[in-house]
């Protein structure tokens, strides 16, 4: 009884379609094609000034805020839970920087526009840390204990900004949103940076794999000595942390806090991209690299819809059509049944030719 | 029995998973009205064989008929429909529902749409009375012991008119009156024509209950014999392919010997540890180098104890010593730093990290004792991993594979290899051998045995009080959550001395519970 061995260049192809990013990547892909074709230029990319330009660009700058707060969700993600008060923490920690930098004499300097970031930043990882220590402590249940923040957490910006949009002048600090370095946005450093710094945390000491087992078995993780407890909490400070920088980011370029409205839904885009990236939301595995391709589909879309001349109110239902696509693709349940259908396939040829054997 | 025709008959099965051949040309038949076991070590293949009956895996080579009818599954419902009801060797039931709903879970008697709950209560009630099962069937099932879940689970399986019932390891929760009363049940099944298929890694039980045998190793057919014309020992040295006269010498190991005196400090000292409605408060002294025995029935708190000695569970009085010293185990993580390690008895849920890695697995507790910020370097991983594996005999040899895909007794073996890399100075082992075959359960023995012999301390609990009693220097009895009388092992104990002491009915007691 030997199974045909199959030649090394399907083993390839089906190493390939069968890897985690290769969906993701297909319907990244897909749109920006689709895109190229119906406006030539989309794909292309200009010099003006020792900075680039183009659609592209464009694409990557919007991917930066989402992939911040995706990073940060992708590892409470892994721990079996979820942080909803993602959008709301980028509310405040604009709030707080734009306050801080109203009040201060000193708008114009650039030391100035460090000790904004830096209170804003630190502002939003106290706030992780009080989801984490919800979750953890308290052991409320990740969806309400970061919900609690979610709904609270626009009157606490509303509280800051005195209810008014705080509008403030300020080059330097609208620098990070709107400058360039490198060549390339602000935005894009910032979440590269950011990238590189949480993989390499996440995957050259422990922390990856521990956040993974917990997620996957808590109890045997604490009997195997994981300190669960500290490890969770951790994830929810790197939300919180990342969330604040997100806020910055986004908020920087019209330097407006409106509590109201900054981050809105944010926490929704998170959790895609996440999961388009191909972690699961029951906790385990997660992927980094995924994440940053979610990101990437997730702002692509809305571009384009706008060169599709897609009607804007429908830009959510267009949103909902892809990320469908992709979940069905990554589908753990489809993925097996096409295995046992091709499993059995191959049992039937082979049935057949020795069926034609024994006759004669 | 050959001249009617197989109710089950596979041929040439073939089943391959990533980098394993599972099974391997298996033929496999069964006979309406036979009890057939399927025999083999951990990893021979039994599960898959049956999962690929059931439909759960998809065959790569061979047939399936069913009654003359060849088939091919695509879930376990479709096998139901078929006839074939299995029940798992993990019980696999709905916690949070009733019993009733457990039972009649899928055949729920309807009044048009909506479920008829007097006539599916009291229908749950015959099925369960069938089997001598005296409970309400309006109890919340997670409310209940184990064995009476499995006792759920099997009345759920006869519930759908079965051809083919089979039971994946039924015994390994239940205890001896309620095997009897199970296997009364198979035998009427028996009687009514039904095909049992049975699965179990108690020799005793298969001898006992099974017509005819099939044997299986690393995926291959050995053959398959009339239970009556293989003796015992033929059938081991089957399994394990291994000379007969080589098993003999491990069954005959001989009782550990008391060591007559220890000069130095006790290695553990428990003085008073006891926490509220758990376990009383006990006294308990492991020196170096000593094996003590913990028996009592399953309930009875030397599960709690070991949680208490591990920092588990937060005891609320007493305290504890560590080579002379008072120490304070808040958590899993300080006892690890303290040289003390802890395999729990429920692998599935307390163990295993499913998704992750056997390499993971095994390196997990060396990491956490490390600390999250400085990872194990790769080559010392590999290092340990390769150690463990292959002391541990850990089948498939393949360490990338994922912990859920290996047999349970692997499992096992993986997770011992994890306490073992921590290089502990005491090992608590919850039932280490639980679900594990012949040739593992001799092999794990012995190496219990040779790390004492090294100066580990080893807490040794089991249900099987003859491998209690092979490896153990004392035995402490627990019962109704007290620790109680310690036992010198020596020839005059025998398992029969230990059932009677935790048997006896204390003073003031009511008496065991069944």
């Amino acid at each position: 009884m030997s199974t045909t061995t199959p030649s090394p260049a399907v083993d390839i192809a089906r190493r390939v379609t069968q890897h985690k990013l290769f969906w993701p990547v297909v319907a990244l892909l897909v749109l920006l094609v689709a895109a190229g074709v119906r406006s030539p230029g989309f794909l292309s990319v200009t010099v003006q000034d020792g900075h680039l330009f183009g659609q592209v660009i464009d694409i990557m700058r919007g991917a930066a805020t989402p992939l911040l707060l995706a990073l940060g969700m992708a590892l409470v993600i892994a721990t079996g839970g979820i942080d909803l008060s993602v959008g709301a923490v980028m509310a405040i920690s604009l709030a707080v920087s734009l306050e801080y930098l109203d009040a201060s004499s000193s708008a114009g300097e650039p030391a100035t526009a460090v000790v904004a970031v830096a209170l804003g930043v630190a502002v939003a990882l106290v706030l992780g840390l009080f989801n984490g220590f919800m979750v953890t402590v308290l052991g409320i249940q990740p969806f309400i204990a970061t919900m609690i923040l979610m709904v609270a957490g626009r009157g606490i910006a509303m509280l800051i900004t005195k209810g008014q949009i705080t509008t403030v002048t300020a080059p330097p600090f609208k620098h990070i949103g709107s400058g360039f370095f490198l060549g390339l946005p602000m935005p894009v450093i910032i979440a590269a940076v950011a990238f590189v710094v949480v993989v390499l945390v996440v995957r050259r000491t422990a922390l990856g794999m521990l956040l993974e087992s917990i997620g996957i078995n808590r109890e045997a993780s604490r009997l195997a000595g994981v300190q669960a407890r500290n490890v969770t909490w951790f994830a929810y400070a790197v939300s919180g942390l990342l969330a604040g920088l997100a806020g910055l980011v986004y908020g920087a370029p019209t330097m407006a806090a409106d509590a109201n409205n900054i981050g809105l839904m944010k926490e929704m885009d998170a959790i895609m991209c996440v999961v388009l990236g191909g972690t699961s939301l029951a906790g385990g595995k997660f992927y980094m690299g995924g994440t940053v391709v979610g990101a990437l589909i997730l702002t692509t879309i809305e571009r384009v819809v706008i060169i599709f001349h897609i009607p804007s109110q429908l830009t959510p239902l267009f949103k909902a059509v892809v990320i469908i696509a992709v979940c069905i693709a990554q589908s753990p349940v489809l993925l097996q049944k096409i295995n046992m259908s091709r499993l059995r396939r191959a049992s039937r040829r082979q049935a057949e030719i020795a069926n034609q054997e024994v006759p004669a | 029995m050959d001249q009617r025709e197989p109710v089950v008959e596979m041929t040439g099965i073939t089943i391959e998973f990533p980098g394993v051949k599972a099974l391997d040309g298996v033929d496999f038949r069964l006979y309406p009205g036979e009890v057939h076991a399927l025999m083999g070590e951990n990893g021979a293949g039994k599960s898959t064989l049956i999962k690929a009956l059931t439909g759960v895996y998809a065959i790569n080579g061979g047939r399936i008929v069913v009654d003359g009818v060849e088939r091919s599954f695509n879930n376990t419902s479709e096998a139901q429909e078929a006839g074939i009801s299995t029940v798992y060797q993990e019980v696999n039931l709905v916690g949070n529902l009733s019993v009733a709903e457990n039972v009649m879970l899928g055949h729920e008697p309807r009044v048009g749409p909506f479920i008829n709950w007097r006539a599916m209560r009291a229908k749950a009630r015959e099925y369960l009375d069938r089997l001598h099962v005296d409970v309400h069937p309006g109890t919340e099932l997670s409310s209940l012991s184990v064995a009476v879940q499995q006792l759920c689970a099997i009345a759920r399986a006869t519930v759908v008119d079965a051809k083919v019932l089979i039971l994946d390891e039924p015994t390994s929760s239940l205890q001896k009156n309620e095997v009897d009363e199970l296997f009364a049940v198979v035998r009427e099944l028996k009687e009514r024509g039904v095909a049992i298929l049975f699965v179990s890694h108690f020799l005793d039980q298969v001898y006992e209950i099974s017509d005819r045998m099939t044997v299986l190793r690393n995926g291959k057919l050995v053959g398959e014999y009339m239970t009556a014309e293989l003796p015992r020992l033929e059938l081991v040295s089957k399994m394990i392919g291994r000379a007969e006269d080589e098993l003999g010498s491990i069954e005959e190991r001989a009782h550990r010997v008391a060591a007559a005196t220890h000069d130095t400090a006790p290695r553990v000292q428990a003085l008073g540890l006891g926490k509220e409605g758990r376990i009383e408060p006990f006294d308990l002294s492991i020196y170096p180098g000593q094996i003590v025995g913990l028996v009592g029935l399953l309930g009875s708190g030397r599960t709690e104890a070991a949680r208490l000695l591990y920092g588990a569970d937060r005891p609320d009085h007493g305290e504890l010593r560590l080579d002379g010293e008072t120490v304070r185990l808040h958590t899993p993580n300080a006892a690890l730093r303290h040289d003390v390690a802890f395999s729990s008895e429920d692998r599935k849920r307390e163990g295993i990290i499913g998704d992750l890695t056997v390499r993971e697995n095994i390196a997990l507790a060396v990491q956490t004792v490390r600390g999250v910020w400085r990872r194990v370097p790769k080559k010392e991983v590999d290092e340990i991993v390769e150690r463990y594996m292959k002391a541990l005999n850990i089948y498939p040899n393949n360490p990338n594979m994922l912990m859920k895909n290996l047999s349970g007794g692997n499992q096992q073996k993986v997770l011992l290899a994890r306490w073992l890399a921590t290089a502990p100075e005491v090992l608590i082992l919850d039932e280490p051998t639980r679900g594990i075959d012949v040739g593992a359960k001799a092999e794990v023995q012995r190496l219990v045995i040779e790390l004492a012999d090294r100066g580990m301390s080893v807490l040794f609990i089991s249900s099987e009080f003859e491998e209690v009693l092979r490896v153990s220097e004392r035995v402490r009895i627990v019962r109704d959550h007290v620790m109680g009388d310690e036992l010198i092992n020596g020839p005059e104990v025998t398992p029969e001395v230990l059932i009677e002491r935790i048997a006896r009915t204390p003073a003031d007691g009511e008496g065991e519970a069944a």
